[in-house]
């Protein structure tokens, strides 16, 4: 299988770690990526204004990247990236009007967009691309010892009409741990929003989510957080700096990505794992477990 | 809150204006609370989201653009997920942030981020933020 791959600002900085070991998990599971040629930023957030097609052009755009590499798929591991790229290409395909005037402004571009590529998670490509049996054959390392809340935040699965597991209670997360030979706890917060954006000019109301959040995940039994998005995994991980200043009794908790997880099951070493970008540093329990 | 409504607050140009931006018809709302009751941004509100629907119903255009409630609001879309009457709160605290911001009003200033800050935050934070708070 081969698979067109948009990977977004943050996986090519703050967040190698989600790409390397997304990418090692998915070559391992028999899946070749290709990375978009000259793909630009989504925006990183869908623009809910009913009058506004400019700010769509810059996701759509990469759709015209994907049929120039001759995909009708477009996978993303983000979840802000899915988010903005898969509901701007609904809102092109909805509105015939508004997809022929960003084409229109995309004058200079080779080809026009017609509406006919996908946007995937990489998520969704594991669960129904690949299969939850073909990777649990694939596991040589299941993950003993890690009891895992499965953070989901808010863009993976909201709105309803993009979202490819339930809006409420999704379990996709759940699936794919237990698959990998790690206990998913029943987890509260799975849910509850971090703050988001709010962590450039607010960090303070970021450290209340994180203590709530992390606080539930101890409480209901976990020893480690997973997450598919970047901007959580700041705003969980990193800010559990300015977390411990506000709420002296948090008690840190490593995050990692879904993809890190299924990278140290498929066998990935620390090279794909790159736990130095960690704040609170995942070693000492992933070791205690015999995982590293 | 106690608000006065006079006929001076029905203005129906910025009732107009915000239905349009958002693309939400305001009336279907019949103040259930349940947007309010799982908002994670709630208790750093100073009017809660069924309350500023139900002032965007009246036209309490001051009250609205001057209010904290919608700078404080992360468009995590719980509420949007949950109105009963399909309500999309989140596009109407949208418009109302679009209508301060296309006047120009910022709500974030590039310059006012300390370079510290700058130099650790992931792209992804600093271009979403710089998108929902500056025009
Ligand atoms: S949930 Fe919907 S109907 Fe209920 S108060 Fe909020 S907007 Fe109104
Ligand atoms: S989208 Fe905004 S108003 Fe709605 S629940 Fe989230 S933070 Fe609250």
């Amino acid at each position: 299988m081969k698979l067109s791959y948009y990977p977004g600002c943050t996986m090519k900085n703050h967040a190698r770690n989600f790409e390397e070991s997304t990418l090692f998990s998915l070559q391992e599971l028999g899946v070749e990526v290709e990375e978009l040629k000259r793909w630009n930023c989504c925006g990183t957030v869908y623009s809910l204004s009913a009058d506004e097609v400019m700010h769509q052009v810059a996701p759509v755009r990469n759709m015209i990247r994907a049929k120039e590499a001759g995909a009708d798929q477009l996978m993303t591991a983000c979840s802000m990236c899915y988010n903005t790229l898969k509901r701007a290409n609904a809102r092109a395909r909805a509105n015939p009007e508004q997809l022929s005037r960003m084409n229109a402004f995309m004058y200079d571009e080779p080809i026009d967009y017609q509406g006919d590529v996908e946007v995937v998670h990489a998520l969704e490509v594991v669960r129904d691309q690949i299969g939850f049996d073909a990777v649990k054959k694939k596991v040589v390392k299941p993950l003993k010892g890690l009891k895992v809340a499965c953070y989901y935040g808010c863009l993976l699965v909201r709105p309803r009409e993009i979202a490819f597991d339930d809006s409420e209670n999704p379990t996709v997360l759940e699936k794919l741990v237990a698959v990998l030979g790690g206990t998913p706890v029943e987890f509260s917060h799975k849910m509850e929003c971090c703050g988001a954006y709010q962590t450039v000019d607010k960090p303070e109301i970021v450290a209340d989510k994180t203590y709530q959040i992390l606080t539930a995940a101890r409480e209901q039994g976990a020893n480690i957080v997973a997450v598919s998005c970047p901007l959580c995994a700041f705003n969980l991980d990193h800010r559990q700096e300015v977390t411990l200043q506000i709420h002296p009794d948090l008690h840190t908790m490593p995050i990692v990505y879904f993809s890190q997880l299924m990278a140290i099951a498929l066998g990935g070493d620390e090279s794909v794992l790159r736990l130095d970008l960690h704040h609170t540093p995942p070693g000492p329990l992933l070791t205690e477990s015999g995982l590293l | 809150m106690t608000a006065h409504i006079t006929r001076h607050h029905l203005r129906t140009a910025f009732v107009t204006k915000v239905q349009r931006l958002a693309g939400q018809n305001l009336m279907a709302c019949y103040q259930c609370g349940k947007c309010s009751a799982g908002c994670p941004m709630a208790s750093y509100m100073d009017i809660l989201p069924n309350q500023i629907i139900r002032l965007a119903q009246l036209g309490f255009e001051e009250e609205l653009l001057n209010s904290k409630a919608i700078w404080m609001c992360a468009s995590c879309l719980a509420c949007n997920t949950r109105c009963p009457k399909g309500v999309r709160i989140a596009e109407v605290i949208e418009a109302l942030r679009q209508i301060e911001l296309r006047a120009r009003h910022e709500h974030l200033k590039v310059e006012d981020i300390p370079p510290e800050v700058l130099s650790k935050i992931p792209p992804i934070a600093l271009i979403s933020s710089l998108r929902k708070f500056t025009s």
